[in-house]
Parts: C-alpha cells; structure tokens; sequence
C-alpha cells in the first residue's frame, strides 16, 4: 500500500527521490502566499505557476472533477517525491514537501489510475532544507546496524538451510527461529523492497491465488505440521538462502530518513500487535516469542538513535518510551526457557490471560512511539 | 434474576389502593432491565410521575442531538435521561505510579468534557502534524453531541493500589455469590468503568476508543459491552421499552426529577458509611450483570407460561387481573415465583434501585444461539440495602432463572460529579481534604 510518505522507502529506485525529500511534512494551514494553486478536473491540472524556489513546497489541490483524483509531484522518470491519494470530487486537500532544486511535473490522476494529466515544475536554486546532522548521524548509524543484522543472519540461515537439506528435521527446527531474528527486527526496510518479502516470509494466508509458497513460513508448515522433509523443501531451503542474500546485499542502499526510522519503529510494534500476540506469525512452530523479541529489538535500535534529538523536543515522550522500552523487555523476560538463553517458551503455551498482559505491554509501546517520528521532525 | 422493581418506592405508592388510572401515570420505568422485575410494580406508579420540567417532557429527550452538561453535582449518565445506546467498559490499572495514574485521571476529564460536547478529542482528528497520527481518531465527526454521558466509577480492586485501603466505603462491598451464578471472571470486575451512553452508538463507541487510547500505558481494558436498546428510563415516559423477551419490566424506575427518591435511594450521603467516606457525598454505587436469556427455549414456551413468568400480560404489560400497564399490581393474584411479584418492592422492603439497563446481541455463540440478553446496571445509595437483598430474593425463586443466567458482574463506587472546568473526575478521592 502507498502512503503519503514512504516509510524506509524503497532502496536503490528510489534512492534519487529521496535525496530530494527531506522528511516532508504536510500542513493543512500551509501560508497562502507561496503556494501552488492546483486545480485538478477530468481532464485537465492547471497549476498556478511552473517555478517556485527549492524548500518547502505547498500544493493547494482543490479537486472539480467528478471522480476522486490523486495528485503528486514526481521526477521526470515517475519518481514520486511526495503524493495525496484520494481526493475526492470537490474537496480541497494541501500536499508539503520539501524539495530540493530540480526539474519535476506535477501529476493529477483522475480515477487515481493511469498516466494522468501533466504540468512541469522547476524548482530553483535556492535554500534548501538543512537537517540536523545529529539526524544524519543516527540515520547513517541505523543503516550501519541494519547491514550488520543482514550479514551475520546469512550464516545462521545457513544452518538452517544444511539441516532441511541433510534432512534433519530435528536440527532444522532448533535452527529456524534463530534464522529469522535479525530480519524480523530489521523488517521495514525489507518490506520495502517490495520484493522480496512475499518470497521469504509469506504465510499461508498471505498466498495469493496462483502464488508458489515459498520461504520460512513454508518450511515451518513441512517441518512442524506435516514433519517431514522432501526435495521440494530441500529446493525451497536453497531459495531462501538465495533470496536472502539478495536482501543482504540490498540492506546497505536503503534509503533511510529519520521519519521512516520512527515510523519503522512503530511497524515494528505494529507487527508485534496485529502478527505474534495472536500466534498467527508462527502458527506451526509457535515462536512467535523470539520475532516478538526481535520486532522489540529493532524498534528500540531506531528509537534509542533518534533519542538524543526527540529528548530534546519532547523529553516527556522520550521518558515514557524509555520506561515502556524497559517494562515490554521485562516482561519478555519472563517468558525465556531460561535465564541465559536466547530460547523462549512456546507460544501455544502461553495463555489468553498472558497473552492479553503482552499486548497491553505491546500498546502501552506503541501508542508513545506512533508520536516519535512527530517528535523527531518537529 | 434480577430485577428489581423498582417502582416501588414510595411506599405511598405502594399503598395507595388503587391509583390506578390516576393522572400520573407513567410508566415509569422497569425494566427488567432492571432487573426484571420491576415490572410488577409498575403500578406503583401514582406519585411519581412527572415530567421534568423542560426538554424533559417529550419522553424520548426533545432532542436526541443535544449535548447533556459535563458538570454539575452528580455525575451525568445515572438520572440523566436514558439515552438509546450503550458502551460500557472496565478497566485494569497497569501502573504503579500514583502520579500518572492522577494524571490520567485529569486528561480523561478534560477529553471527556471535550466528547460529550460534541468536540472532537485534543487537536482534533485532522491538520496536525503529518507526521503524528491525530489526537481524535475521526468517527464522530460531524455527528450531533448525541446526548453523549461519560460515568466513571472505581472498582473494588482499585482501592488495593496507590495507598486508597482506607478510603474504600463500607457501601463498595464485593457482591456475595448467588445461586445460579456462571460468572466469567475475564468478563467481570475491573479497577475502573466508564459508562458511555449516547443516541447515536458510533458517539458511544468513539468515546470509549478515544478514552482507552489516552489511557494505553496506564490502563488498559479488561473488557466491554456494547448495549443498544434501553430497557429502562429514567424519563417518565409514555412508553415502558420491551426487554429481548418481548415483556415490559420495570415500569417504576425512579425518574431523573424525583429529587427525594434520588437522594433517598441513589445518592450517596456525607453521613454515609460512618463519615468515613465523605469523599462519596453526591456520587452512586453501580452494579453491572451481563445476564444471558436462553432466548430458543423462551421462544418455545407458550404465551401463559410466558405472562406467568412474568405476571404481567404480553401485550399490554398489565400485572395479572389489571387491564393496564401501570396499574397497580395485585401481588398474591401472581404466581408465588413471579418475576414481578418477586421484583416489587413490597416484597422486598421497599428494596429500590435505579435502573439504566441495555438489551445486547453479542451475534450468536459457537452453538448458533444468539448470544443475547440484558446487561444490567443498576444505581443505588448502598449495594447492601439494593442489589444485594433484590438479588438474593430473586435468585432463589424466580421463574425466570429457568431462562436466564447472569454469566458476568462488577460493582463501583462512583463519584460525584465534576465541579467545574478545574475540577476532575475522582479529585475528592485522590485529595487530602475532599
């Protein structure tokens, strides 16, 4: 699904856009003064004017055609920088982004589909946002632990890919929870690979019709619910390990902002609620506890990088982040097989009670961290 | 099982021979909802009735768009008219810090006296930050106030935390066990409640969403009850609402105007619980009963079973040998386990509640039963000399036991209402001085 802004966008293809879009932000009261009037019909997309300077751009849209429309600004190669989708016939809607000098059209879509109607804009010289280097910095960071997280996971999907394929049933289910850690915590940036994800980590409900099951979650149903091993898992042990390195060699040109950073965090905690309290993310092999903790784990790396600049913006949230960081960890805690293992109980046994003491923890998290990337940006 | 019935209060009432017919008559209320029973007394009916002056008078609320004001004595949502749809939810306090617990406390006063004005939660539900998600979440826009009442009361279990052992009120007693009992404890107690009431259901819902997401991190819900259909009022009313098994219960609740029943039997008194908890003066107790109706068999069973269950007939809701609905009903011509006769205050005591009651159909169970019944709450000055003795009557010999069950129960202490715009919701309790 597309939204306004792209969350950990995607990589190499969008890498241009992004140097362009400095955490866009959007504000219905944008000043009248500066902004591009844009009237957007059936068939035609008047702008008010084809140059304004490089910064914060403001697009008034006021849609008077008969179908809902959607408006963007876009790179000559259909690059979007910034978009409204679903405006409908006879609203108004303002669009800000940050832009920086270049040469850019500006896209009505009537019916939200096709290649729409088209206006040029130049975007000149000019001021061009600044950010914090200390964003830089923690973006640049997260990158750095990202790539990290992708490279030592190779070897351990690995493991687990000898096993199924010695036909070790017993030694491919010890290796596959560990397997996935370092990309559950580090899944928004594969999801937005677009890509990749639907070959690795689809689950039986997530197939669409006509798509070969591939990935962990198919090897979870053969080793845990049918418990056996055959060539077609085998080949599908391979894959994935192909599929993976693919990621890994990926991960390091994402494209990251500070806002997709904290946006990604709560993902993250999103994933947490919706996916593993509800045991539906491992529902064969039940450890649905381990991508808890490592969902758990890749928020807080993004969070505890963005701290130092959300603390001083709103260091109400930053204390709560923190104590609720610390109660959720706890809480995980107490559900390890033991005190130095990395191994967590089985979430089939964990009951309705316990598993509504989780998502309370879960929500009490994300319900500060959904204001993060606000705080970060502000 | 329970119902009480209200009606009958005064004992004059009670007494008086035959008011039947007289001008008053309204209904007032029953329900089985209240408890059930009530409806027996509805004939009781004589004195009270009266219309409250102003919007008061059009039975169903003159406007069912306006906004009911936030401050005031008592808080709105117990004599207030009852309003069409209900979202009730019990809270468990997830914090240990006095502090932001108090802190919720205020912030949910404020959003609470935002919503039921008919405004939209903090910033509102659009123009901020695009970058933050809203403060409101956006359903009830452009909705009418909808005569909207946020109630909030305290658990037993609250008084557990944050150092309130002694401030709990005598009157805040845990229910006994009754006969027939199933309760599910996941759907019962709660450290806190908020009652939401209001004509539209989306404005109910949309405050218990938004006052829940304010609270994630504090609180966080144990569990909730949708309700849709009074089976009560509080309006003198031309009309006494049918409960799912088709009955009228209840027709002499005590109405919002009555001003000595009210203090009588549903305010909470300074001189109450010894002076020990004076911090009460102006607020209630409530109690909450998710009763599930068997509602196939009730279907199956001839229409005399029916009105003896009852001791009214279906379709006037006359008590037996009466020809109307609030005449005043003759007990012993009843079945001696008659919902009605068990319910009526005469054979408690002059036992009466206030009872604000909803219909629920929770869709239907794994067995494809509807999954339907009353959800009971009921107001009172002290659960000992109100729910309590009701009950235990009517869990012994009720005819109606046979096709209900009361499968869920809490009790809370709630507090007066909120002063003035400075003021919050549990300050006496949470204050030094009160």
């Amino acid at each position: 699904m597309r939204a306004v802004r792209l969350s950990v966008v995607t990589a190499a293809a969008t890498a241009a856009a992004l140097a362009a879009v400095t955490g866009c932000t959007q504000k219905s009261d944008a000043k009248n003064g500066d902004a591009i009037q844009v009237t957007a019909a059936d068939s035609k997309c008047e702008t008010s004017t084809k140059t304004v300077p490089a910064g914060q751009v403001t697009l008034k849209i006021e849609n008077k055609g008969s179908q809902a429309t959607e408006v963007e600004i876009v790179f000559p190669d259909d690059r979007i920088v910034s978009e409204k989708e679903n405006i409908g016939p006879g609203t108004k809607y303002t669009l800000t982004a940050e832009v920086k000098a270049g040469s850019y059209e500006i896209a009505c879509r009537p019916g939200m589909k096709g290649h729409g109607v088209r206006q040029k804009l130049t975007v000149t010289g000019g001021k061009v946002a600044k950010r914090d280097p200390r964003l830089d910095k923690a973006v640049a960071s997260y990158r750095e632990w990202a790539q990290s997280e992708a490279d030592s996971t190779i070897p351990k999907v690995k493991t687990f890919a000898d096993a199924v394929k010695a036909g070790d049933l017993e030694a491919a289910k010890k290796a596959y929870a560990p397997s996935r850690v370092g990309w559950e915590s580090t899944e928004p940036i594969a999801e937005s690979f677009g890509d990749i994800d639907p070959k690795t980590d689809t689950r039986a409900d997530g197939l669409e019709k006509g798509q070969k099951w591939t990935g962990w979650h198919a090897l979870e149903k053969a080793l845990w619910a049918d418990k056996k091993i055959g060539d077609e898992q085998k080949a599908l042990a391979g894959q994935l390990v192909t599929d993976l390195t693919d990621w890994q060699k990926r991960v390091g040109k994402a494209e990251i902002t500070p806002t997709s950073m904290a946006n990604g965090a709560k993902e993250l905690l999103d994933e947490v609620a919706s996916g593993k309290v509800t045991g539906e993310e491992e529902r064969y092999s039940h450890t649905d506890l381990s991508d808890f903790k490592a969902n758990v784990d890749g928020a807080q790396k993004a969070y505890e990088l963005l701290k130092p600049v959300a603390s001083e913006n709103d260091a109400a949230l930053t204390a709560e982040l923190d104590k609720q960081f610390a109660a959720v960890n706890k809480l995980l805690d107490t559900y390890r097989t033991d005190k130095t293992s990395d191994g967590f109980v089985s979430y089939d046994k964990v009951g309705e009670a316990d598993r509504k003491g989780l998502l309370d923890a879960v929500n009490a998290l994300a319900e500060p961290l959904s204001k993060l990337a606000a705080a970060v940006v502000k | 099982m329970t119902d009480t019935t209200q009606d009958s209060t005064n004992g004059a009432d009670a007494d008086g021979t035959a008011r039947t017919g007289s001008a008053p008559t309204r209904r007032s209320l029953i329900g089985w909802g209240g408890a059930g029973l009530a409806l027996g007394a509805a004939a009781a009916g004589g004195a009270v009735a009266m219309t409250r002056a102003g919007n008061d008078v059009d039975p169903v609320g003159a406007d069912t768009g306006a906004a009911v004001p936030f401050h005031g004595p008592h808080q709105a949502g117990i004599a207030t008219a009852v309003q069409d749809r209900l979202h009730f939810a019990a809270f468990d306090v997830k914090t240990d810090d006095r502090d932001a617990f108090v802190q919720l406390l205020k912030d949910w006063t404020q959003a609470a006296a935002r919503m039921t004005a008919g405004h939209a939660v903090g910033e509102g539900a659009y123009g901020g930050l695009a970058e933050a998600p809203p403060d409101d979440t956006g359903e009830a826009l452009g909705l009418k106030p909808s005569r909207l009442t946020l109630t909030i009361g305290f658990g037993p279990s609250l008084f557990a935390k944050f150092g309130l052992a002694d401030r709990r009120p005598e009157a805040l007693v845990d229910l006994p066990a009754f006969s027939g009992d199933n309760l599910d404890k996941a759907r019962s107690d709660g450290d806190l409640c908020i009652q939401a009431c209001a004509d539209d259901p989306q404005v109910a819902v949309h405050a218990i969403r938004n006052l829940a997401r304010i609270g994630f991190g504090k609180v966080a819900i144990r569990w909730s009850q949708l309700g849709f259909g009074k089976t009560s009022s509080t309006t003198p009313d031309a009309q006494t609402p049918r409960n799912l098994m088709g009955f009228k219960d209840g027709t002499r609740n005590i109405a919002g105007t009555e001003t000595e029943r009210l203090k009588k039997f549903v305010w909470a008194d300074a001189k109450d619980n010894d002076g020990k908890a004076a911090w009460m003066t102006g607020g209630s107790y409530l109690v909450a009963r998710r009763i599930r109706m068997n509602i196939e068999t009730w279907d199956r069973t001839s229409l005399q079973e029916q009105e003896d269950v009852f001791g009214r007939d279906k379709g006037e809701g006359a008590p037996v040998g009466k020809a109307k609905e609030h005449d005043k009903p003759f007990l012993k011509a009843m079945k001696p386990d008659a919902h009605v006769r068990l319910a009526h205050p005469d054979s408690n005591g002059g036992v009466t509640i206030l009872r604000r009651g909803y219909s629920f159909t929770d869709g239907t169970d794994g067995l494809g039963r509807l999954e339907a019944g009353l959800f009971f709450l009921a107001y009172q000055r002290d659960v000992r000399k109100g729910f309590i003795p009701l009950q235990r009557s009517l869990s012994r010999s009720d005819a109606l036991n046979e096709y209900i069950q009361h499968v869920s129960s809490a009790v809370f202490a709630v507090p007066p209402g909120v002063r003035d715009k400075d003021d919050w919701w549990g300050r006496a309790l949470f204050s030094k001085e009160v």
